[in-house]
């Protein structure tokens, strides 16, 4: 479970988030939408303690990342990340960047972190491409090697920050494909993401940020058909 | 055709020689010592990035020449004895090519995106993890081709030595001119020798920059 507990994040002056409260429940796929700059990726940044917080508390699994003793690089094995560029390693093919975490981190032989990286790659639908560099993928091929990267580690926790933004149309749905699997698999998901078939199909509760608050929250339908504040509605307005 | 570079051919070649150990430790220390002006110059801490900064643009604002000259005049003021023209010039060297050196090497590491970094620690590894298995290989990939072209420039101006008698190539064809006088035969001779090599360079150069290319690294 993720517990975030009034946190207040500033740049200065300048407060990027204000007063979150949220809780993620194991098994739930939760979906955050809203305008850009409203604090959204910072948000699952400060999850998995890329970045730091001013005030408040974020507990995942019991551990609170406030605590200083907290070791964020345990921490962070069961929290996979999905960026928006994909941000594979351009010098390592994609077994290599599949099975590096496991290798040098859980600590697994060859073999087996070798063995696991060609299940995800099966499981994400490129298993031909094991021994391709990332700039030979394609956009949508690359997302689906990140996802496979993150869930190497077996995480408990997938957070996705806009997976499908820097991909073109048509690569959309192979990347929203894996996730709508992993969510009907079970999996915890946080995902910043404006496809709203994707939050249809698999989100268990919206959030709607805007100015580093969270405006509006609530399923899919409650959020979509009926919108509570003028910026929810003035923001669907646009995105659709 | 080349009777004077031949009948003088191993006091010609000892001051290649010459030329190739002033290089080798020029860019050894240079190299060594611009990777951590190169760190200096992205550090956060003030009393870090500031002196470093001043000296950088300091020395890179200077002719080449001045800092050997000046190496050579004033070393003996600090180390209480005259130094030898060998050592006043690897010292000035290191010096003036640290700086190139280590503008190359502050690009490489700016050259990383943030989120490339966050994406490693996101799978759990560690600062050193992280430094070790994607920042630092990435970088030197990238910086290869300029470390290279620097490296060939250092090889280059090697020869400015002459200016303190440091009996490098140059010198040594000069010496060697004064008593033959066949300038364009032995000045012709030692063009084709820093020719083949810097060709040569150029080409391993170009060879690494469009390897990167094509593995979408640079």
């Amino acid at each position: 479970m993720i517990e975030i507990k009034n946190v207040s994040k500033r740049f200065g002056e300048f407060k990027v988030l204000s007063d979150i409260n949220e809780t993620v429940e194991r098994g739930q796929t939760m979906v955050i939408c809203g305008p850009s700059g409203s604090g959204k990726s910072t948000l699952l940044r400060c999850v998995n303690g890329l970045e730091p917080y001013q005030e408040g508390e974020i507990i995942v699994d019991g551990v609170s990342l406030s605590d200083p003793k907290t070791n964020l690089y345990k921490l962070r094995e069961n929290i996979g990340m999905v960026f928006q560029r994909f941000e594979l390693y351009p010098h390592m093919t994609v077994m290599q960047n599949i099975s590096l975490a496991p290798m040098k981190v859980r600590k697994w032989s060859k073999e087996k972190a070798q063995k696991k990286a060609a299940e995800l790659l099966e499981r994400v639908g490129i298993p031909e491409k094991a021994q391709s560099y990332p700039a030979n993928l394609s956009g949508g091929q690359q997302q689906r090697v990140a996802i496979a990267r993150s869930l190497a580690m077996e995480p408990n926790y997938m957070m996705f920050d806009e997976p499908t933004s820097a991909l073109d149309p048509e690569m959309i749905k192979e990347v929203l494909d894996v996730m709508i699997n992993l969510a009907k698999e079970g999996m915890t998901m946080l995902c910043v993401t404006h496809e709203m078939g994707f939050a249809r199909e698999v989100a268990d509760e919206i959030i709607f940020m805007d100015f580093g608050r969270i405006v509006e929250r609530g399923t899919y339908e409650e959020f979509f058909n009926n919108p509570k504040s003028e910026r929810a509605r003035e923001f669907l307005k646009q995105i659709l | 055709m080349f009777d004077a570079v031949a009948s003088n051919i191993t006091f010609l070649l000892g001051g290649f020689g010459v030329t190739l150990q002033l290089s080798f430790f020029a860019l050894a220390g240079g190299i060594a010592l611009g990777a951590l002006v190169g760190l200096g110059r992205i550090s956060k801490n003030k009393w870090i990035y500031r002196p470093i900064t001043l000296y950088v643009n300091f020395i890179r604002n200077l002719p080449l020449l001045l800092v050997i000259f000046w190496f050579y005049f004033v070393m003996p003021i600090i180390a209480g004895r005259p130094l030898n023209p060998f050592l006043s010039a690897v010292i000035a060297f290191i010096i003036f090519e640290a700086t190139y050196f280590g503008e190359i090497f502050r690009a490489g590491y700016q050259s990383i995106s943030k989120d490339l970094s966050a994406a490693a620690y996101s799978t759990g590894m560690t600062y050193t993890q992280t430094a070790r298995y994607i920042l630092v290989p990435i970088a030197f990939r990238r910086m290869l081709p300029s470390l290279i072209t620097q490296s060939i420039v250092t090889f280059q101006d090697t020869s400015l030595a002459f200016v303190i008698g440091l009996q490098e190539f140059v010198r040594r064809t000069s010496i060697v001119d004064n008593m033959e006088v066949r300038s364009i035969q032995l000045y012709g001779f030692v063009a084709i020798v820093f020719f083949i090599f810097c060709f040569i360079g150029s080409k391993i150069s170009r060879h690494f920059e469009e390897k990167g290319r094509k593995t979408g690294l640079l």
